[in-house]
């Protein structure tokens, strides 16, 4: 069968369902949203005049494309660290059994099964100022969400707690990978349970480690639900990340063009965090 | 000779049989006591954490149990005094939630069953068939993964509004219909199939597509489990999209419906945390339902590091 010369079609008939859906909703837009950013656009969208980088340079001069561009920074390395600590710290409590294993584990999966949009409601009443449990628990009186030192601080921690879930999930899993009789040597060599999850659990869970680190660079790029439902990107644009700031343009100042310019902007920081992660990978992971 | 003698005999004290039980169940009992209290630890260090994890989904139950005017004190007051189902039944009245959870639904379970279909077409001939191109054709779908939804989404919001396709159903299924992925899962499995099955299916006379549906499918139903529950979930708890593309209550999602009840009015918040309660029970249920589903699938050879 393979050595007939004809070509087949049946291969690329399964095909087709997918990699029509791909060219129509993501490759074709993938393009054209760089052509638009090349453009200024009417309110329709249409590209009307050439303007070369100018949308780039505009960009990257403006005092608040800067600030998305830190806010963004800062909210990563928030939502990155704070959820991989949460999933860590939960997959090591269930790390070997114990009665009632099966509901805790299910317990520190569950934020992965909660919408953006639902998670900061929740919140939004839990730091409510005055009916909010986390004012009345700590006896204090701030208005978290609308205080500019606090609220960005607030939406990193509520997807640092989303992203939790997946992450205990994937390190339960890296856990799961490491061989139990290292742990017992090192025992018998008394070395002290802080050593031991120094030493042998987290270089053990660096394969798995550096895969979580990429997904969950990639998905606190991509944050908006929380952010549109909590802050709107203020007060003062402290919680103004790319990505809210991308919808603005788009559909509040219409000005697509830049909006667009800023989507390429994204796909290239998130495409060079990737490339650096792998780089890294191969120094510094060992398997 | 002289070795093992000096080594059967320790420092000083020689102990008798009698003496070396009494210490062995002494250690044992020592030991097992350890045991106990690190088993204690543990349950208890998860306890706290646990709490820590679901306060945000406790609290909301709570809150939903609450009549309004308990919430507006300054004590605190974490579980409801007099709980009531009020808040579930204005939450009802007042936006049409029925719609809205029927609608992401609809959604949810297109998207879910879609995917589940052009996912295992594909990656059926991308690990069982040949033909020219398949690497490279391959290596887009995967680079499709690196291409966030911001950088698609303006473009294919201008798309879907030339059209006139907004406020419809078509809108908010078709763009997720396919996931690299999906396919990437689907293969993973089927690269561990035996071939030799396929190939004695072909003499038999069996047709691809017949063999996918009567053999591959069924035989991969840990993988259809995860990704029916990954799919379901990521779709019902979809933002952004529609978000952009619906307007009218008749199509709006739970999502986008429910941070109506937000916008009411302030001292409505016992009814839209009751709301939200209400959404989140679709997906939390299909979580712990297809959780060990989704863990196997998820992880058997797909993500080993």
């Amino acid at each position: 069968m393979k050595s007939g010369k004809k070509i087949e079609f049946a291969p690329y008939c399964y095909l087709v369902p997918s990699m029509l859906i791909f060219a129509v909703f993501l490759f074709y837009p993938f393009f054209k949203t760089i052509y638009l950013s090349l453009f200024m656009t009417n309110k329709m969208g249409q590209a009307k005049l050439f303007v070369g980088l100018q949308n780039y340079i505009d960009l990257l001069n403006s005092k608040s494309f800067q600030n998305s561009l830190k806010v963004t920074v800062v909210f990563v390395l928030i939502v990155v660290v704070g959820g991989m600590l949460l999933g860590l710290v939960a997959a090591v409590l269930c790390n070997k059994a114990f009665p009632g294993i099966r509901v805790f584990s299910t317990a520190y999966a569950l934020p992965m099964a909660i919408a953006s949009s639902s998670a900061a409601m929740i919140f939004q009443i839990m730091l409510h100022p005055t009916v909010g449990i986390v004012n009345k628990l700590l006896g204090l009186d701030i208005n978290w969400l609308n205080d500019p030192r606090t609220a960005l601080y607030c939406v990193a921690i509520l997807t640092a707690w989303l992203n939790s879930g997946i992450n205990f999930l994937y390190f339960s899993a890296g856990l799961g990978n490491i061989d139990e009789t290292i742990y017992e040597r090192a025992s018998v060599d008394g070395a002290s349970g802080v050593q031991q999850f120094f030493h042998l659990t987290l270089p053990g869970l660096s394969p798995i480690m550096f895969y979580t680190v990429v997904v969950n660079i990639i998905q606190a790029f991509q944050s908006f639900g929380q952010i549109k439902i909590l802050t709107e990107g203020g007060p003062n644009e402290s919680t103004n990340v790319i990505v809210y700031s991308i919808y603005r343009d788009a559909f509040f100042n219409y000005r697509f063009g830049s909006a667009s310019a800023q989507s390429v902007i994204l796909f290239i920081i998130i495409m060079l965090v990737t490339l650096v992660m792998f780089r890294m990978e191969r120094k510094g992971v060992n398997y | 000779m002289n070795q093992i003698d000096s080594m059967a005999i320790p420092v000083e004290g020689r102990m008798t049989t009698e003496e070396l039980f009494e210490l062995k169940n002494k250690m044992n009992t020592k030991a097992l006591a350890k045991r106990r209290s690190k088993t204690v630890l543990r349950v208890v260090a998860n306890i706290v954490f646990a709490v820590v994890i679901l306060l945000p989904l406790l609290y909301a139950i709570s809150i939903a149990f609450m009549p309004s005017n308990e919430l507006f004190t300054t004590e605190l007051n974490i579980v409801p005094k007099h709980p009531t189902v009020q808040n579930f039944i204005d939450a009802l009245r007042t936006v049409p939630l029925l719609r809205f959870i029927v609608n992401s639904f609809i959604m949810a379970g297109f998207i879910t069953v879609g995917q589940i279909i052009s996912c295992s077409l594909a990656a059926f001939s991308f690990s069982f068939l040949e033909f020219k191109g398949k690497g490279i054709l391959f290596a887009i779908v995967m680079a499709t993964m690196m291409v966030p939804g911001e950088a698609t989404i303006i473009s294919n919001y201008l798309t879907v509004a030339n059209l006139g396709m907004l406020d419809t159903y078509p809108v908010l299924i078709i763009p997720y219909l396919t996931s690299a992925m999906g396919i990437f899962l689907f293969r993973q499995f089927y690269m561990t199939f035996p071939k030799s099955l396929y190939e004695s299916a072909k003499l038999d006379g069996c047709t691809n597509l017949k063999f996918i549906v009567k053999i591959l499918m069924p035989l991969t139903k840990s993988a259809i489990g995860a990704m029916a529950v990954y799919t379901f979930i990521n779709a019902w708890n979809m933002y952004m999209w529609p978000l952009l593309v619906t307007g009218s209550n008749n199509m709006r999602t739970v999502q986008i419906g429910i941070s109506m009840l937000d916008s009411i009015d302030s001292q409505s918040i016992t009814l839209m945390i009751a709301g939200v309660v209400m959404i989140i029970i679709p997906s939390i249920s299909i979580f712990i339902v297809g959780q060990k589903q989704l863990i196997r699938g998820m992880f058997s050879g797909a993500v080993k590091g």
